[in-house]
C-alpha cells in the first residue's frame, strides 16, 4: 500500500504495514465484493419469493401468456454486449488510454440504457394489458424481482456517468481506477443476476 | 497475514488478474452461445419437454461460471482466495435460503391446503 | 402538499404520550440550552458528529444504546404495570391500541436500537485496538452507518408523538401489518426506521469484515486474533448474510402497503407464511449476531480477571464459527406450529438442539478458565458469572422449546417470553454492561465506580429472576403473550411479582446511571495512567487510555496469542521508540451526518406519503454521496515529530506508575 511513498525512514517495526487509509485497490475491492455478496442475498430472497409465488396467478395471466421470449432474448443480448464493452473499457483503463475508456464506457452506457428502456417498455406493456403488479401475487413477485434488477442497472448507469466525468476531470488516477474496478464488478454481477432471471423467470415461466 | 499485505500493495494491483482481450472475447462468445442454447431449448420445441428444465438450469449454472471466471476474474489464485471463499459461503447461504424456503413453504402449503380458496376448503372438509 | 400528515396526527387526547412529549421536550430543551450556554456546538460538531474516529463513533453508539435502553425499559415497565392491574374486571390504565404499540416498540427498540448499537459500539471501540489497526477499513462509511442508525432512532421516537407506531408485535406479521388491517402510519414508521438502521448495520458489517481480514497488525494470523475479534468477525459475517433478507422482507411488505402488491395477503394469491419464513431467516441469525460479541467480551473478561490464558482458545473459535453456520439452519423453530409437518419440524428441532452444543463448549471453556485462576471479583466478572448461570437456565428452556411437541403447548405463551428474555437479558444485556465496565477505562482513561456497579448488577440479577420466573409459571399455566387484559384472577399475583421484579431492574438501571455520574464526577480518583488498569492480555491495553487518535504510534508486532501479556512478562512492554514515522489518517467529514439527515427526511416523507419531500430526501442522499466521491481532501499525515511529542508525554507517567505500584498488583502488570 504505497508504503514506499511514506515510510522513507527505516523504522523496522512499522515498516510496510502502515497507512491503512491509503486506500489501495485490494481493500476496497474486497469490501465491494462483500457488498455484492450481500446484494446476491437480496436477489436470492427475491428469487425464493418468486419461486414460492410463481403459481399464484389466481385466475390472472401466467408467464406463458405474458412473456415474449424473443423480446427477452433481445434484452439479454444488450446486457451481454454491454458486459463485453465494459470489459474492453477496463482493458483500456489498465493500458492507460483515458479517452478510449470514456468512449467504451459511453458505449456500455448506451447498451445499458437500451436494456432499461426495453424493460420499461415491457413493464408498461404488461400494465397496459391489465397484468400489473397488483393483479396477482405471481405478478407482484415478477415485477419486484425483475424491477429490482432493473433498478440496479439504472444505478449502474448513473455510476457510469459519474465515472465518465471523473475520468475527464482527474484522469486515470488511483481513486478513479479503484472505482472503475468496483463498477466493473458491479456491472458483470448484474449480468450474472440477469442470467438467473431469464432462466428462472422467463424460460421456466413459459414451460 | 504478510502475504495479504503484499497483495495490498498498490503496485501489486497493477499485476492483478484483470484479463486480456482474448479472455473477454472467449467469455463473450461462450456467453452468447450458452444464452442461445438456453433460449433455443425452450423456443425451438426440439427438446423433449422433461429435459428442458434440467437443460436450462445446467446452461444457467454454466453461464454463471463462465461469467464469474472470464468477466469477474474469480479464481483460486492466492490473491482471489478471500473472494472465492466469501463467494462459496454466499452460495451456501443462498442454497439454505432458497431451498429451505421452498421446502418449508411447500410442506406448509400441502398441509394447510394453501392456496386453495376458502370455498373449496369448505367443500373438502 | 403534506400527504397524510396533518395536525390531527399528534395524539393530543393521550395524556401519557403528551406527558412524555412534555418531558422529552423539556429535557431536550434543557440539554440544547446547556450546550448552547457552554458554547459547545462547534466542539460537538467538529470533534464528535463529524468524526471518523472509530473510538468516538463507538462511544456515540453506546450513548445511543443507553438512551434507548431507558426508552425500551419505560415501555417494559408500563406493560408490567398494565398486566399487574388489568385482571378480571379491571381494565388497567392503557387502552388496547396504545398497549399494542408499546409492546411492539419495546421489542423493536430493544433489539434494533439498544442491543444492536451497543454491540456495534463495542466492536467499534475495541476491534481496531485489538488487532493493532489505526482505524476501520472505511472510516467514512463507519460514520455513515452511525448516522443512518441515528436516523432510524429519530423516526421510531418521532412515531410516538406524530402519528402512531405499529401495533403488530415486533416483527409485524402480515396480514395484520397489511394496509387493510393496519391503516395508520404505524407500520410505515416501523418499515422505514428499520430499513434505515438496517442499511447502516449492513454497511458496518462489511466495514468490519474487511477491517478484520485486511488490517491486522503484522504477525497476527487469524488464529492469533483475540476471541472478541473472532466473535466480531463471525457476527459481521452473519450481519452481511442475514440483513439483506430483512431488507427484502420489509421491502416486500412496503410494496404491499404502498404499491398494492399481494405478497402476503391471501387474496390474489399472496402467502403470509412466506413473510414469517423470510423474517426468521434473518431473525434467528440476528440473535446470534447479538450474543456472539457478548460471548467474546465474557471470554476476554474471564481470562483477564482470572490471570490466565483463555482455556481452549481454538475450541472457542471453532464453536463460534460453528454457531455462525448453524444459526442459519434453525429458523423454523420460531414457527413450528404453522404447519410444515413432522419432517420439517423434526429437522429444525434437531438442528436447534445441535446448536446448543457449541454454546455448551463455550460455557465449559469459561469455567475451566476460572478453575485454579486467581479470580478477581470485579464488576465485569460479576456480570460474567451472573451471565453464566442465567444464560444456562435460558439455554435449557430453549432446548425445551426446541422440541416441536412441547412447542405446540408453549408457543406464543409467556413461557416463551421468559425464555428469550432469559437469554437476551442474561446473555446480551449482561454482556454489554460487563463490556462497558471492562472497556470504559480504555475509552475514557478512568475506571467506573465499583460500588454502584455492584449494586446495579445485583439489582439486575435479582430483578431478572423476580420478573421472569413468574412468567415461566404463567406460561405453563397457559397465559399467552401480548395480553392487554385477562379474565383469570389467579394470574394476577404472579404478574404483581413480575412487576416488582421490573421495579428492581429499574433500580439496577438507576444504579448504572448513578455509577456513570459518580464516576465522571470522581474521575480524578479513578484515573488510570497506565492504559492497563486490569492487567490485560490483548493489544488494546498496550496503548494509553484513552488511546491517541492514531491508536498506536508504532504498530505492534504479534508473535503469539496474548501478545501484550507476553510483552509484560518479558518486560518488553511500554517500549519507547527512537523514531516515529508519519502517520496517515482520515479527515473528519460531515457527509455522514447529512446523508443520515436526508435519510431521515426520506423515511419521514415516505411514512406520510409526502412524495416531493421523499424525492428531495433521496436526491439529497445520492447527491451527498456523489459529492463525497469528488472530495479529494479526505486524508492527511500526522508528522512523526508530533507523534513523538504525544508519545513522550504518555509514556513518562505510565512508566513512572509501573515502577511505583504495589508488588501485588504489579505482578499482574509487569510480572
Amino acid at each position: 500500500m504505497s508504503s514506499s511513498t511514506i515510510t522513507a525512514t527505516h523504522d523496522t517495526v512499522s515498516h510496510g504495514v502502515d497507512h491503512e487509509h491509503h486506500d489501495d485497490g485490494s481493500k476496497t475491492l474486497l469490501g465491494f465484493w462483500i457488498y455484492l455478496m450481500s446484494d446476491c442475498l437480496i436477489f436470492s430472497a427475491l428469487f425464493a419469493t418468486f419461486a414460492v409465488l410463481s403459481n399464484a396467478t389466481v385466475g390472472g395471466p401466467n408467464g406463458k401468456e405474458l412473456f415474449d421470449l424473443s423480446y427477452v432474448l433481445g434484452e439479454t443480448m444488450l446486457l451481454l454486449v454491454s458486459s463485453f464493452t465494459f470489459g474492453v473499457a477496463m482493458l483500456n483503463m489498465h493500458a492507460g488510454h483515458r479517452n478510449k475508456v470514456i468512449g467504451w464506457l459511453f458505449i456500455t452506457f448506451l447498451f445499458g440504457a437500451a436494456f432499461v428502456a426495453m424493460e420499461i417498455h415491457e413493464f408498461a406493456h404488461l400494465i397496459h394489458e391489465g397484468a400489473g403488479p397488483d393483479r396477482s401475487a405471481f405478478l407482484s413477485s415478477y415485477f419486484t424481482l425483475v424491477g429490482t434488477h432493473g433498478l440496479h442497472v439504472t444505478c449502474g448507469l448513473i455510476w457510469i456517468v459519474v465515472m465518465m466525468d471523473m475520468i475527464r476531470r482527474y484522469g486515470l488516477n488511483d481513486a478513479v481506477t479503484r472505482r472503475l474496478s468496483c463498477l466493473s464488478l458491479f456491472w458483470h454481477f448484474l449480468d450474472v443476476v440477469w442470467i438467473c432471471v431469464f432462466t428462472i423467470v422467463y424460460l421456466r415461466g413459459v414451460l | 497475514m504478510s502475504s495479504q499485505h503484499s497483495h495490498a500493495s498498490g503496485a501489486d494491483h497493477k499485476h492483478a488478474n484483470h484479463g486480456s482481450l482474448k479472455s473477454y472475447i472467449v467469455g463473450f462468445i461462450l456467453s452468447i452461445v450458452l444464452t442461445l442454447l438456453s433460449f433455443g431449448c425452450v423456443m425451438s420445441g426440439a427438446v423433449p419437454h422433461d429435459l428442458i428444465l434440467p437443460g436450462i438450469v445446467v446452461l444457467c449454472v454454466a453461464q454463471v461460471l463462465v461469467q464469474l471466471v472470464f468477466f469477474l476474474h474469480l479464481s483460486a489464485a492466492p490473491g482471489q482466495r478471500d473472494n472465492l471463499s466469501i463467494g462459496v459461503f454466499t452460495v451456501l447461504i443462498i442454497a439454505i435460503v432458497v431451498v429451505g424456503s421452498l421446502w418449508v413453504l411447500h410442506n406448509m402449503n400441502v398441509n394447510m391446503m394453501h392456496p386453495a380458496p376458502a370455498m373449496s376448503l369448505g367443500n373438502a372438509g | 402538499m403534506f400527504g397524510k400528515l396533518s395536525l390531527s396526527a399528534i395524539p393530543y387526547n393521550e395524556p401519557i404520550i403528551m406527558g412524555t412529549l412534555l418531558m422529552v421536550t423539556l429535557a431536550g430543551a434543557a440539554l440544547l440550552g446547556w450546550v448552547t450556554y457552554q458554547r459547545k456546538w462547534g466542539y460537538l460538531w467538529s470533534e464528535w458528529f463529524t468524526t471518523v474516529d472509530h473510538k468516538r463513533i463507538g462511544v456515540m453508539y453506546i450513548i445511543m444504546a443507553l438512551l434507548m435502553l431507558l426508552r425500551g425499559f419505560a415501555d417494559a415497565i408500563m406493560m408490567r404495570g398494565q398486566q399487574a392491574m388489568a385482571s378480571a374486571d379491571a381494565a388497567g390504565y392503557l387502552p388496547a391500541h396504545h398497549y399494542d404499540q408499546i409492546f411492539t416498540a419495546h421489542g423493536d427498540i430493544m433489539i434494533f436500537f439498544m442491543a444492536m448499537p451497543f454491540i456495534t459500539g463495542l466492536m467499534n471501540l475495541v476491534v481496531p485496538l485489538q488487532i493493532g489497526a489505526r482505524d476501520v477499513a472505511y472510516p467514512f462509511l463507519n460514520s455513515l452507518s452511525y448516522w443512518l442508525t441515528a436516523g432510524g432512532v429519530v423516526l421510531i421516537m418521532l412515531s410516538m408523538f406524530v402519528g402512531d407506531f405499529a401495533a403488530t408485535g415486533w416483527l409485524a406479521y402480515p396480514p395484520l401489518s397489511e394496509l387493510k388491517f393496519s391503516p395508520t402510519v404505524g407500520v410505515d414508521y416501523y418499515i422505514w426506521s428499520l430499513q434505515l438502521s438496517g442499511l447502516g448495520t449492513t454497511l458496518s458489517g462489511i466495514n468490519f469484515i474487511v477491517t478484520i481480514l485486511r488490517m491486522r497488525t503484522p504477525g497476527m494470523t487469524l488464529m492469533k486474533m483475540p476471541v472478541f475479534t473472532w466473535t466480531a468477525l463471525v457476527t459481521n459475517i452473519l450481519i452481511v448474510a442475514a440483513f439483506p433478507v430483512l431488507t427484502v422482507t420489509l421491502a416486500l411488505l412496503a410494496a404491499d402497503r404502498y404499491l398494492d402488491m399481494h405478497f402476503f395477503m391471501n387474496e390474489l394469491g399472496g402467502n403470509a407464511m412466506m413473510y414469517v419464513n423470510l423474517i426468521w431467516i434473518w431473525g434467528h441469525p440476528e440473535v446470534y449476531i447479538l450474543v456472539l460479541p457478548c460471548f467474546g467480551a465474557y471470554s476476554e473478561i474471564i481470562a483477564t480477571f482470572s490471570g490466565k490464558p483463555l482455556f481452549g482458545y481454538k475450541s472457542m473459535v471453532y464453536a463460534t464459527a460453528g454457531i455462525g453456520i448453524l444459526s442459519f439452519l434453525v429458523w423454523l423453530h420460531h414457527f413450528f406450529t404453522m404447519g410444515s409437518g413432522a419432517d420439517v419440524n423434526a429437522f429444525f428441532g434437531i438442528m436447534t438442539m445441535i446448536i446448543s452444543v457449541p454454546t455448551g463448549v463455550k460455557l465449559f471453556n469459561w469455567l475451566f478458565t476460572m478453575y485454579r485462576g486467581r479470580v478477581r471479583l470485579t464488576v465485569p466478572v460479576l456480570w460474567t458469572i451472573g451471565f453464566m448461570v442465567t444464560f444456562t437456565v435460558g439455554g435449557m428452556t430453549g432446548v425445551l422449546l426446541a422440541v416441536p411437541g412441547a412447542d405446540f403447548v408453549l408457543h406464543n405463551s409467556v413461557f416463551l417470553i421468559a425464555h428469550f428474555h432469559n437469554v437476551i437479558i442474561g446473555g446480551v444485556v449482561f454482556g454489554c454492561l460487563a463490556a462497558m465496565n471492562y472497556w470504559f477505562p480504555k475509552a475514557f482513561g478512568f475506571k467506573l465506580e465499583e460500588r454502584f456497579g455492584k449494586y446495579s448488577f445485583w439489582c439486575w440479577l435479582v430483578g431478572f429472576y423476580v420478573a421472569f420466573v413468574p412468567l415461566y409459571i404463567l406460561g405453563l399455566k397457559g397465559m399467552t403473550r401480548r395480553m392487554n387484559h385477562y379474565v383469570n384472577p389467579e394470574w394476577q399475583p404472579y404478574l404483581v411479582v413480575a412487576l416488582i421484579g421490573a421495579v428492581i431492574i429499574m433500580a439496577g438501571i438507576g444504579f448504572t446511571i448513578l455509577q456513570l455520574v459518580v464516576s465522571v464526577r470522581n474521575r480524578a480518583e479513578n484515573r488510570d495512567l497506565t492504559g492497563d488498569p486490569w492487567g490485560g492480555r490483548t493489544l488494546e491495553w498496550s496503548t494509553s487510555s484513552p488511546p491517541p487518535f492514531y491508536n498506536f504510534a508504532v504498530l505492534p508486532h504479534v508473535e503469539e496469542l496474548d501478545q501484550f501479556w507476553a510483552d509484560k512478562e518479558h518486560k518488553r512492554a511500554y517500549k519507547r521508540h527512537a523514531h516515529y514515522a508519519d502517520i496517515h489518517m482520515p479527515r473528519n467529514t460531515g457527509v455522514g451526518v447529512f446523508m443520515g439527515g436526508f435519510g431521515t427526511v426520506l423515511g419521514f416523507a415516505m411514512v406520510w406519503h409526502i412524495w416531493w419531500l421523499a424525492a428531495f430526501g433521496l436526491l439529497g442522499m445520492v447527491a451527498s454521496f456523489i459529492a463525497r466521491a469528488y472530495d479529494t481532501n479526505v486524508d492527511y499525515y500526522v508528522p512523526g515529530a508530533e507523534v513523538e511529542k504525544i508519545e513522550r508525554a504518555r509514556l513518562v507517567p505510565s512508566q513512572k506508575l509501573v515502577e511505583h505500584v504495589d508488588p501485588a498488583s504489579a505482578g499482574q502488570k509487569v510480572a
